[in-house]
C-alpha cells in the first residue's frame, strides 16, 4: 500500500486545476493547494479512509480557497468590471430577445459526461476573473450573496450584476461549445 | 409589463435573493408567454446544478 504522502501528491495536479479555476492566479492556487496538503498530512487521522481521498482533500481545499479569496479581497477590493455591452446586443431597443436562446435537449444527460464538465470549465475560464470568482463562490461553494458581498466588500446590487453576467455568458458559451454541437 | 432584459435579470436575481411578491408575479406572467425567457430560466437553474457538481467526479 502506498504511503499517505504519496497518495496526497498524486492528487496535487487535480487540486491545482480545481484551485486555479476559482482563484485565477497560478501562485495563489499553488499556495492554497500546498496549505491544504499540509493540513491533510497533519490531519491524516481525520481521513481514516472513510471517504474518497479526493473528496476529502477537495473539502479541505475549499476552505483554503475561501481564505485566499478573502485575503485577495482585503489587498485589492473588487472594483467594477467591464459593462453589460456584450449582452446588450442580445436584446433589441425594446429589451426583447433579438433571437431566442436555443432549447437544450436533455441537459441532465450531460451531467454524466466527463467532456461536458471539460466544456463547462473552459467556459468558466473565459469569464472575467472577478465574475468567475463571485459566481463560483455562489454556485459551487453555495455561499449566500450577502456573505459574498461582505467578504469581498461589494454591494448586493453589484453582486447580482456579476452573477447575471456570469449566467448569461455561460449560457451562451455552453450553447456554442456543447449543446449546439451535439 | 416586463421586457426580456428585465425578466432575465429578475430570473437571475431570483436564484440569489427572495423576490418580492410583485416581482414574482411579473416574472411568472412574462415566463408564461415568452419561450426565450422560459428557456433562460431553465438553463440558469441547470447551470446551478452543473456547477455544483463540478470537481466531484
Amino acid at each position: 500500500m502506498k504511503d499517505f504522502r504519496t497518495r496526497l501528491e498524486e492528487e496535487r495536479p487535480y487540486l491545482v486545476r480545481y484551485a486555479r479555476l476559482q482563484l485565477r492566479d497560478a501562485a495563489a492556487a499553488e499556495d492554497a493547494v500546498q496549505e491544504a496538503l499540509l493540513a491533510a498530512l497533519a490531519g491524516e487521522s481525520g481521513f481514516g479512509g472513510r471517504s474518497n481521498l479526493r473528496t476529502w482533500l477537495t473539502g479541505i481545499l475549499k476552505h483554503k480557497i475561501v481564505d485566499a479569496v478573502r485575503r485577495a479581497a482585503r489587498e485589492a477590493p473588487l472594483g467594477g468590471e467591464e459593462g453589460d455591452e456584450a449582452f446588450e446586443a442580445l436584446f433589441d431597443e425594446r429589451g426583447h430577445w433579438r433571437e431566442f436562446p436555443s432549447e437544450w435537449t436533455d441537459p441532465d444527460a450531460s451531467l454524466s459526461q466527463k467532456q461536458f464538465f471539460a466544456a463547462l470549465e473552459q467556459c468558466l475560464e473565459r469569464l472575467p476573473s472577478k465574475t468567475a470568482r463571485v459566481f463560483l463562490l455562489r454556485e459551487h461553494m453555495g455561499f449566500d450573496t450577502d456573505e459574498i458581498c461582505k467578504e469581498l466588500g461589494i454591494t448586493s446590487t453589484h453582486c447580482w450584476v456579476l452573477l447575471y453576467r456570469a449566467r448569461m455568458a455561460l449560457r451562451e458559451c455552453l450553447d456554442m461549445n456543447w449543446f449546439g454541437k451535439k | 409589463m416586463l421586457n426580456c432584459r428585465e425578466t432575465t435579470r429578475l430570473v437571475s436575481q431570483g436564484l440569489d435573493r427572495r423576490l418580492g411578491f410583485a416581482e414574482r408575479v411579473a416574472v411568472r406572467v412574462h415566463l408564461a408567454i415568452c419561450k426565450g425567457c422560459a428557456r433562460f430560466a431553465r438553463q440558469a437553474r441547470f447551470l446551478r446544478k452543473a456547477v455544483r457538481e463540478l470537481g466531484s467526479s
